[in-house]
């Protein structure tokens, strides 16, 4: 959204349709959050629920394995904290300003 | 071999449709365009024609399946009346948001309550700031001439808007009538193959329709429809042109009859023309100079060429089949008075709504009407109302034993 100028009428697809696929990506929806998921990777068993269920695909996997949060995506929903087994509940959300304060604005 | 036949405007119509193959069909009967999917479902039956018929649960659902087949790329038609319109009318603004070519036949008709099955032109006017084009016809011939032209007008590159081809309710859906049909090939092939330039079934290219745009963008997509709207008038009249030069019945914005010399006019859409035209015909023979322009397309409204055509008359009455209350007029007289407001001198315009529900106009009607503009042709003051309802009764009427209103 923020590159470069934005386009004239005349210079847009008719119908607002997107013709390139997978540009969400490029819109970051991070800054609408208000709590955050922080996930503790000691409790973690990487069951997958929580990038199953994730909304906005803001879990970050690896190798099959889970290794944090997108935050610049993450919308701060809290499905992952809830769908996180009640045995394990290794995901908390946090108060968004709570984590800006502790300066933790990357995991 | 064109065939001549005697078909009803509602089987005109599937007729039409029969020829044109549309891929998808999603429609929910009503009366009175009950017929046109009727017919065409026994065509679909019978192995006529390969469509593919989603009787669906409501006319919102038949639109909204409309749109979803439209965007997949198919070409799409569908048929409606009244309460199914109005039931319609938020999709309606998503299938020409989405710029889809969706053309649906609509045997116009009153709008409840009170509730009443009869053709007027309310249920159209209802839809007529929805983005589609709106195209009027006179009678079964130009309902089935004009089904096959706006498929190429909707699906026009520089126009990409959903078409509407209205007649009035049973006096055009349920008459009758004597027409031509073209032959199954020719009527193909002047409605040509559909290339949609995004489907959403194509997976090599994915788009996405319908996304959310905010006000950083949404007032540019808008202006994008307006100038698709601009577009459209050369185009209705291209097609209609093209089609003239094939089968010999050529069409444009307007229809103008006796207009070249004439004074005073009426203007007005829909099957009460011919009752206008024969009017007309009477009183040139008793020297009147009366003429009448029919308006085929009313979205986008034919502004510059109604002002060049009445420019030169004194006095002019426009016929609404429909009320807007609270507006100075009718529909069209609002419309058509802003038309004529750009012209330096122009003719006196007044209004009259007429034929709602289904009420006849009666060529006694039109006489009452011609004879006001002669009076204000004339330069005749008057302390009559610019706006009035022509067939009303003002006063108790004895009932007559062959019923009338």
């Amino acid at each position: 959204m923020s590159e470069g100028a934005k386009r004239g009428w005349r210079d847009l697809p008719a119908g607002a349709l997107i013709l390139e696929a997978g540009n969400a990506e490029r819109y970051f929806t991070g800054d609408w959050r208000t709590q955050r998921p922080v996930i503790d990777l000691q409790k973690c068993t990487h069951c997958m629920l929580c990038w199953f269920f994730c909304p906005d695909s803001a879990i970050r996997v690896s190798q099959a394995k889970v290794e944090g949060v997108d935050l610049d995506h993450c919308k701060g929903c809290g499905i992952c904290a809830a769908v996180c087994p009640v045995k394990i509940r290794a995901i908390s959300m946090v108060e968004e300003t709570q984590a800006l304060r502790a300066g933790k604005d990357r995991e | 071999m064109t065939r001549v036949v005697a078909l009803t405007g509602n089987q005109a119509a599937a007729e039409a449709m029969r020829q044109i193959r549309p891929e998808v069909c999603a429609a929910y009967p009503i009366t009175p365009s009950t017929q046109v999917m009727e017919t065409f479902a026994q065509f679909v039956a019978d192995g006529r024609v390969d469509t593919e018929l989603i009787p669906v649960e409501s006319e919102h659902s038949a639109m909204s399946a409309c749109v979803g087949a439209a965007a997949a790329g198919a070409r799409v038609m569908t048929a409606t009346s009244s309460q199914g319109l109005a039931l319609m009318h938020e999709v309606l603004y998503v299938a020409s948001g989405l710029r889809l070519p969706v053309v649906m036949a609509v045997a116009t008709r009153a709008l409840s309550a009170p509730i009443n099955i009869h053709g007027d032109h309310s249920d159209a006017m209802g839809s007529r700031d929805a983005g589609w084009i709106q195209l009027y016809a006179e009678d079964a011939q130009e309902v089935y001439d004009t089904l096959l032209q706006a498929v190429r007008i909707a699906e026009h590159p520089q126009v990409l808007l959903p078409v509407m081809v209205c007649f009035d309710g049973f006096t055009t859906s349920h008459t009758i009538e004597r027409l031509v049909i073209l032959e199954d090939a020719e009527a193909r092939a002047f409605v040509g193959e559909y290339q949609p330039a995004h489907p959403l079934l194509d997976l090599k290219r994915p788009v996405t329709y319908g996304p959310l745009v905010l006000p950083d963008y949404y007032t540019e997509i808008k202006r994008q429809q307006r100038e698709a709207m601009d577009h459209a008038p050369g185009v209705i009249r291209e097609v209609g042109k093209a089609f003239g030069e094939r089968f010999g019945r050529f069409y444009g914005l307007l229809e103008a009859f006796h207009l070249q010399d004439a004074e005073v006019a009426l203007l007005l859409m829909g099957s009460a023309a011919g009752t206008v035209k024969g009017v007309v015909e009477g009183l040139r023979q008793e020297g009147i100079k009366a003429g009448v322009l029919r308006l085929r397309a009313f979205r986008p409204i034919p502004a510059r060429e109604v002002a060049a055509a009445l420019a030169p008359l004194k006095a002019v009455a426009v016929l609404d089949r429909a009320d807007s209350v609270g507006s100075p007029g009718g529909p069209l007289f609002t419309d058509l008075r802003a038309a004529l407001g750009e012209l330096p001198v122009r003719p006196r315009m007044v209004d009259y709504v007429y034929g709602l529900g289904g009420r006849d106009l009666l060529p006694e009607d039109v006489r009452r009407v011609y004879s006001r503009l002669v009076r204000l042709a004339a330069g005749e003051g008057e302390d009559e109302a610019v706006c009035q309802y022509l067939t009303v009764r003002e006063a108790p009427r004895p009932l007559s034993p062959v019923g009338g209103a």
